[in-house]
């Protein structure tokens, strides 16, 4: 058995090959203007994380008391300055560092975990499936934001505590995914096929489950990279995740909110960045999403 | 002879969106008498289902590009209005689908969609409205009526059903009754049945009737005239008599000789038409059936064949259609 | 096909498989407080596939034919039920379920659904005799064979994805995936009737070929009499979860015995616009498999019911002499001493 191979290079001597599945994805999501925009905002938040170090004007940790809450366009300050007079422009780039850590590491670990158990669930159906769905349904009768608050707030505060509370917070909503996903596509007549076969349960599931249900489990869990970027935002307004001095979009949003009404445009910018960088997340994949459609 | 009820000239109809237009419907004339039940008969993708939505001008209107002239009791369906439409369908053209579930409203009784129906469209009382389908639920011969009236969709078989969406449509007395494949999704001995009550309904209404089917059989149970559809044209048309026993179309000549039946030897195999149906959004020059006809020359590749009379009411289009009657 | 054919144990008088008493009931939801109500799906059903044949079988929804060739295929658990092939049982120490079902095929009806969308034609057809340890490269040779003789070129169609093709050549390649393990048995579960009717001629075709060429046996199940009776050698007729008759195509549909079978037949359009059905067979619908009727099941539908057919079960037995002992009937009218007046006295 372990000389199975299904890949498309495992099959020799296709000699007029179609394009891959992934080639055709490719191809549907770069006719989508919309999703093409927001995977380009995307892949430049990513960029401007990793080099912020080169790119960032001044230091995003020193600042001067005289120089505080500057509007935006002061000399020196292009984005302003926040209330300890650091300049805002670099700490929003700064920012994006721990702002998509905490939006992205802990939805990846959900991920894993989730979509493992849905799909075991969701394959082996009967009781074991019974017990799973219902024990993510306990999870599930919590608001999210409650039970984040409430784990972080149990485990402690700060940075891994936060990651750890955000990633049990995701696990029942993808597993629930997972595990319907899965439901249907165990029921298709090319899965019984295969186990009319004779084939065993695992090969089952490597060849005919796993690559129809795993695009669509990605697709719903990059949707949740934006509320895990909101939650961890929360968080660490409330002052469970990310500590100060640290730039952080959400703890910005926290400590510039006594200065809503002196300089509303500079307090309003790190709320404006978590937008932006949301529903770049979520139009895109919506554009993977239709473009994973392989109908069209 | 006075003007048809339904008459329609050169319709196409291409629905827009994909990468090039799928041409589903490719110029279809026909004309339809009050009393008489016509057939269109053919394949997925041949535009049979189309062709009736576009009398309705139920296909989606921003996708698709509709010509060519649709005419119904006078009226010019094409110009009617938001207003005149509403009152158009149901009054003069009512219709028939595959599948009643999907058709019927699952949160309200059928007393109540009927009643409602005719209250809108006669601007009567909704008592009124319910003895009207009290009358049509025994017109359908649906059995213990006035129970079943308060009834909800999910609660009937797949033949009531069925009858109770024929009394639906048969609400507000249309002139013109079309029906989409109606019994495709029965059994077939609930088939019969409600092809013995459309035809019944016909006669004792004198409604025209537009079926829409793949059988040939079940348009031969039902029809007066058929019009055999292939890739968006008729490509013959004639009473249900010549176009059984004198096919003259290659296309329906396949068809025919394809169907298996009882009268055929144990371990013979059938005639069959090579190839399958043309992709619409890419159809060839000429006859579109020419790829699959085995008696195709090269002229068929190019020039699309007119409609041709080769007996009194049958038109065929087809090139060699002189030459092949000889044969 | 490099591999030599399975042995034929138990010699051409040998049924391929016999089935005997097979039972499945689903339960359904009730109301909250009321009894779980149970579909009686299939309910007691035997028969035999002889060797080299075709067997149809025709019946309405609810009948239970798609069910039973499930449970033929163990893709459901049947309650009851003993299978025997060729000669030797399957399951409990006999035959393993695994070499049954690699004598055992299927092809289903939606020729979309049953292929993975993500993998090629190739792949999907490989798959099987990989499963069985043939080697990735033989079993992709043996795919290319095989798409080559349901009449897709290799060359072309090996390395496409499934909704690359027209719903005649899906069928094609699933059913060259069914015959990759070099079955005996192959079910067909409506496997003609999603596709046109100039394309389901070429695939009859087909398979009648493939029959002869690897001397092949079929569960021909099909709404469809016309091709049933084209196909099949015997037919069986079943109604809510029972046989109702079973004997040579010929007998069954121009000599039925069972008043079913009969008004089946001739539900069937008529194809003469001269004499067109004016009177349909039977009136209503096929009852709920939830809570079928009792005694006979066709007895709410059935224009010679007395009232002994609403309490006694009829046996499946031999329709008498004329009808020899191959043609089966389920029906009182047959069965002698049963109290319906139409029997004989025993």
């Amino acid at each position: 058995m372990a000389l199975l191979r299904f890949g498309a290079d495992a099959m020799p001597s296709a000699i007029e090959s179609s394009e891959g599945y992934w080639a055709s994805v490719w191809r549907r999501l770069r006719r989508d203007k919309v999703a093409m925009i927001a995977g380009a905002v995307v892949l430049a938040l990513i960029l401007m994380a990793v080099f912020a170090p080169y790119i960032v004007p001044a230091d995003p940790f020193s600042g001067r008391m005289l120089r505080r809450l500057r509007p935006i366009g002061t000399e020196g300050y292009p984005l302003g300055s926040d209330e300890l007079g650091r300049d805002m422009l670099s700490r929003l780039i700064y920012g994006a560092r721990m702002s998509l850590l905490m939006g992205v590491t802990p939805v990846i670990i959900a991920f894993g975990l989730g979509s493992t158990l849905g799909i075991v669930a969701g394959y082996l159906g009967g009781w074991f499936n019974t017990i799973a769905m219902r024990t993510i349904d306990i999870f599930y009768a919590f608001p999210s934001v409650l039970l984040a608050v409430a784990l972080s707030g149990a485990l402690g505060a700060g940075l891994t505590n936060a990651l750890v509370s955000l990633s049990v917070v995701f696990i029942p909503p993808i597993a629930r995914v997972a595990e319907s996903v899965t439901t249907q596509v165990r029921n298709r007549d090319y899965v019984e096929a295969a186990r009319a076969s004779g084939a065993p349960g695992f090969t089952i599931v490597r060849v005919h489950v796993l690559g129809n249900v795993l695009g669509p489990i990605f697709v719903y869990a990059t949707s949740l990279i934006s509320v895990s970027m909101i939650l961890a935002s929360g968080l660490s307004f409330l002052g469970l995740g990310v500590r100060p001095p640290e730039p952080e979009w959400g703890l910005m949003l926290n400590t510039l909110r006594t200065a809503i009404y002196t300089q509303p445009w500079v307090a309003a910018l790190p709320g404006a960045m978590i937008f932006i960088t949301s529903i770049s997340f979520n139009l895109l994949s919506d554009g993977l999403r239709s473009a994973m459609d392989v109908k069209q | 002879m006075s003007e048809p009820l339904v008459q329609v000239r050169g319709l196409t109809v291409s629905f827009m969106g994909g990468p090039s237009p799928i041409r589903a419907v490719n110029g279809v004339d026909l004309e339809l008498r009050a009393g008489e039940t016509y057939a269109l008969l053919g394949e997925s993708g041949s535009g049979k289902s189309v062709t009736l939505r576009a009398l309705m001008r139920l296909n989606p209107e921003k996708k698709t590009r509709v010509e060519g002239s649709i005419r119904v009791d006078g009226q010019d369906v094409m110009a009617l209005n938001r207003k005149q439409l509403q009152q158009f369908r149901g009054k003069t053209l009512s219709m028939v689908f595959q599948e009643p579930a999907l058709a019927l409203d699952p949160v309200y009784t059928l007393g109540q969609q009927i009643a409602e129906a005719v209250a809108i469209h006669e601007g009567v009382s909704h008592a009124e409205g319910r003895k009207r389908a009290l009358e049509l639920f025994e017109r359908v011969r649906i059995p213990s009526p006035e129970r079943r009236l308060d009834a909800y969709p999910h609660e009937m078989s797949g033949g009531m059903r069925q009858r109770a969406m024929i009394a639906l449509a048969l609400s507000c007395r249309p002139q013109v009754l079309l029906a989409d494949e109606p019994t495709t999704a029965l059994d077939a001995t609930v088939q019969i049945q409600i092809l013995l009550l459309l035809r019944e309904l016909q006669r004792e209404l004198g409604l025209a009737v537009i079926f829409v089917t793949h059988d040939i059989g079940v348009a031969v149970e039902v029809a007066d005239r058929i019009a055999v559809m292939y890739a968006g044209r008729i490509v013959e048309t004639g009473a249900v008599r010549d176009i059984i026993r004198n096919p003259s179309h290659p296309y329906t000549i396949g068809l025919l000789r394809s169907r298996a039946h009882g009268a055929l030897q144990k371990g013979a195999r059938l005639e069959t038409i090579p190839g399958s149906p043309p992709d619409l959004a890419n159809l060839p020059a000429g006859c579109p059936f020419a790829p699959r006809c085995r008696y195709a020359i090269d002229q068929c590749q190019t020039v699309t064949p007119e409609p041709v009379a080769v007996r009194d009411g049958q038109i065929v289009r087809c090139l060699r259609v002189g030459e092949l009657e000889a044969v | 096909m490099s591999a030599a054919a399975p042995l034929d144990r138990g010699g051409p008088a040998q049924p391929l498989l016999t089935v005997r008493g097979l039972v499945k009931h689903f339960a359904v939801k009730g109301s909250l407080f009321g009894a779980k109500a149970m579909v009686r799906a299939v309910d007691g059903v035997d028969f035999e596939i002889l060797k080299g044949e075709t067997l149809g079988v025709v019946g309405e929804s609810g009948c239970g034919k798609s069910t039973t060739a499930r449970l033929l295929m163990h893709l459901i658990e049947p309650d009851a039920g003993t299978l025997i092939f060729d000669g030797e049982t399957v399951g409990d120490g006999g035959l393993t379920m695994r070499e049954f079902r690699r004598q055992v095929q299927m092809v289903f009806q939606d020729s979309y659904a049953s292929l993975n969308p993500r993998l090629t034609v190739e792949a999907s057809i490989a798959f099987g005799p990989q499963v069985h340890g043939v080697q990735a490269r033989q079993a992709v040779d043996r795919a290319h064979g095989l798409l080559d003789r349901v009449g897709l070129d290799p060359s072309r169609f090996a390395g496409r994805y499934p909704h690359e093709l027209s719903g005649g050549q899906r069928q094609r390649v699933n059913i060259a995936r069914a015959l990759a393990l070099q079955p005996r048995l192959l079910i067909l579960d409506e496997a003609v009737s999603a596709l046109d009717k100039s394309v389901e001629a070429q695939v009859l075709n087909l398979l009648l070929d493939l029959k002869e060429e690897f001397g092949l046996t079929y569960l021909f199940i099909s709404h469809d009499l016309n091709v049933v009776r084209f196909m099949s050698d015997r037919v069986a007729v079943m109604y809510l979860g029972k046989m109702a008759e079973i004997g040579p195509a010929g007998a069954v549909f121009d000599k039925a015995a069972h008043p079913y079978s009969a008004a089946l037949t001739r539900s069937m359009p008529s194809m003469d616009p001269d004499h067109r059905t004016e009177e349909a067979p039977i009136a209503g619908d096929p009852p709920n498999p939830i809570n079928p009727p009792t005694g006979c099941r066709f007895h709410t539908r059935c224009t010679f019911a007395e009232s002994v057919c609403s309490t006694r079960v009829p046996a499946l037995d031999p329709v008498g002499p004329e009808g020899g002992p191959s043609h089966l009937a389920a029906c009182l009218m047959h069965e002698p001493g049963s109290g319906h007046s139409k029997a004989e006295a025993s």
